[in-house]
C-alpha cells in the first residue's frame, strides 16, 4: 500500500533527522526516551534508525514485547495444559518456542501433543466446532491490540454455544508498567507510546504519565518516518519544558481510541494483578475473564493455578525491559542465549530487544 | 506482535469483511469497529480490524512533510 511505502522515503528521512539535530542542539542536557513497544524496537533497529539519534539522545527499550513478558510460569501451565489427554493447545506461533521452567510448546509438539499454531483467535473457535470431543484450549497473550480480539473470540462462543473452548489468560495492559517504571529507577525524560496499544486506548491512559510524572508522552506510528517524527516531537517537548500526551499517530489513532473495542474489554475481563517476566508482580496491569465468562476461563476449568517462577539468575532481561542495562551487559547475550536458544524474556520473541540488537545490532552498538 | 497491516475493505457482512492489500484478500473481523464501508481502509491485526485509517491525514502528513523539505531546499 502507497503510505508504507511513502511513510519509509528516505529523502524525508535525511530532512527529519537535520530537524532533529537541531531540536537535539536546544537540550540543556543529556536525555534518554524509552520506546516501550516491541514493535517500535524491531523497527528502529532494522530500519537502523539508532544512528540517526543525536548523541544527546539516547533510546532505551521497554517491557513492550508481550510474548518476552509472559512469566515462565504461565508457559508451564500451558505445557500441562497440553499434556492432559484430549486437551488441543491453539496459539500465536510466536509463543511456540518461550522457554518454561523445563519444556517448550515446540518440544511439546514434537513429542506428540496437540499444539497448533493459528493466525486469529477466530481459527481456534473453529478448530473447536470441529472438534467435539476434545477441549481446545487458547493461549490469550497479548497488550491492547490483541485482548479485543480474543475478548470478541469468547462472545462469539458464548453466542454460538461452543462449550469446548477455553482461554488461558495473560492478558497485559501498558500504561501500568509504564508508570511503574517511570516511578522507578530510571530517570526517563519521554515515552515513545505504542501505535496499535494507542488505537484502542487513545490518549487517556498516557495522561497520568505525562500530568503526574511530567514525562512527556507521544504515540507514534511503526514505520521510519513516524518514529523519527515521534522523536522529534518528544526531544521538542523537553526542550521545551512541557509535558503532554501528543499522537504523531493521528492518520490511526483517534484521541478517544476504539470505544467499541473499549467496551467489548470492559465486559470480558477484568483489571488483575499481573506478574511481568523480569519486572515481577505489577498491581492492575493484567485482564483477568470477568465472572460472567467464567466458562471460557481455562485456568478455572481445569483447576490450575500458575506456579511461582524461576528465571536464569545470570539472566539481565529485568534491568534490560527497565531501559537499565542493555543487552551487551548480559554474560548470557550471544553465547549462551541466542534466538535459536533463547534464555531470557528478551531473546525469546523476534520483537524482543536482545534478539533485535543480535540480529541487527552491530552498527548500532555505538549508541546502545 | 502488534503490527498490524493496512487493507482496504471490499465488501462486508455483519461480522466479517473481505480486505486487500497488494491484490492479496482476507477476511478480517470487523467486531471491534463502527461503521465499516467497502472503500474504507483498516489496520488488520491478527485477522480483526483495529482502527479505521484516515488516508487524508495520511496525505496530509506526507504534504506536511514535503513541504518542510521543499521550503529548506528553497531557502538554501
Amino acid at each position: 500500500m502507497r503510505y508504507i511505502e511513502e511513510f519509509r522515503d528516505g529523502k524525508l528521512a535525511a530532512k527529519l533527522e537535520q530537524d532533529l539535530v537541531r531540536e537535539a542542539a536546544r537540550l540543556a542536557r543529556a536525555i534518554t526516551l524509552m520506546e516501550v513497544c516491541g514493535t517500535h524496537t524491531m523497527s528502529i533497529y532494522r530500519h537502523g534508525l539508532r544512528s540517526m539519534f543525536p548523541e544527546n539522545v539516547k533510546m532505551v527499550s521497554g517491557p513492550g514485547c508481550p510474548v518476552c513478558v509472559t512469566p515462565v510460569g504461565y508457559v508451564d501451565m500451558a505445557i500441562e495444559l497440553a499434556r492432559t489427554p484430549g486437551v488441543i493447545i491453539t496459539t500465536f506461533g510466536d509463543m511456540m518456542r518461550v522457554p518454561g521452567t523445563s519444556s517448550a510448546l515446540q518440544k511439546e509438539r514434537g513429542a506428540g501433543k496437540d499444539v497448533r499454531v493459528v493466525y486469529t483467535a477466530l481459527d481456534a473457535l473453529t478448530v473447536a466446532a470441529n472438534n467435539k470431543n476434545n477441549e481446545v484450549v487458547f493461549l490469550g497473550v497479548g497488550f491492547e491490540t490483541t485482548a479485543p480480539s480474543i475478548a470478541s473470540t469468547i462472545i462469539m462462543a458464548k453466542k454460538l454455544g461452543i462449550t469446548n473452548f477455553s482461554v488461558l489468560c495473560a492478558h497485559k495492559v501498558m500504561p501500568e508498567p509504564m508508570e511503574a517504571l517511570t516511578s522507578g529507577q530510571l530517570k526517563l525524560d519521554g515515552y515513545m507510546c505504542p501505535a496499535h496499544v494507542s488505537a484502542i486506548i487513545g490518549e487517556e491512559g498516557y495522561r497520568p504519565i505525562a500530568g503526574k510524572y511530567g514525562v512527556p508522552c507521544v504515540i507514534t506510528g511503526f514505520e521510519p518516518l513516524d518514529i523519527l517524527r515521534g522523536v522529534i516531537m518528544l526531544v521538542r517537548q523537553v526542550a521545551d519544558g512541557r509535558a503532554e500526551v501528543e499522537n504523531e499517530y493521528n492518520r490511526v489513532v483517534l484521541p478517544e481510541g476504539n470505544r467499541k473495542a473499549q467496551a467489548i474489554l470492559a465486559d470480558v475481563f477484568v483489571k488483575s494483578s499481573a506478574v511481568w517476566r523480569g519486572l515481577g508482580p505489577i498491581p492492575d496491569s493484567g485482564l483477568a475473564i470477568a465472572p460472567k465468562y467464567e466458562a471460557y476461563d481455562a485456568a478455572k476449568k481445569f483447576g490450575i493455578v500458575e506456579p511461582p517462577s524461576r528465571e536464569n539468575p545470570a539472566c539481565v532481561c529485568g534491568e534490560i525491559l527497565k531501559g537499565l542495562k542493555g543487552p551487551q551487559d548480559c554474560p548470557l547475550f550471544g553465547k549462551a542465549c541466542v534466538p535459536e536458544n533463547p534464555i531470557g524474556a528478551c531473546m525469546v520473541s523476534s520483537e524482543g530487544t536482545c534478539a533485535a540488537h543480535y540480529r541487527y545490532g552491530a552498527g548500532a552498538l555505538a549508541h546502545a | 506482535m502488534c503490527v498490524a497491516v493496512p487493507m482496504k475493505v471490499i465488501e462486508v457482512d455483519d461480522v466479517n469483511c473481505v480486505a486487500e492489500i497488494d491484490g492479496v484478500r482476507k477476511t478480517i473481523c470487523v467486531m471491534t469497529l463502527d461503521d465499516v464501508k467497502p472503500g474504507d481502509y483498516v489496520m488488520a491485526h491478527a485477522g480483526f480490524a483495529i482502527a479505521k485509517v484516515d488516508p487524508a491525514t495520511a496525505d496530509e502528513t506526507l504534504r506536511l512533510m514535503r513541504e518542510i523539505v521543499e521550503s529548506e531546499e528553497r531557502d538554501r
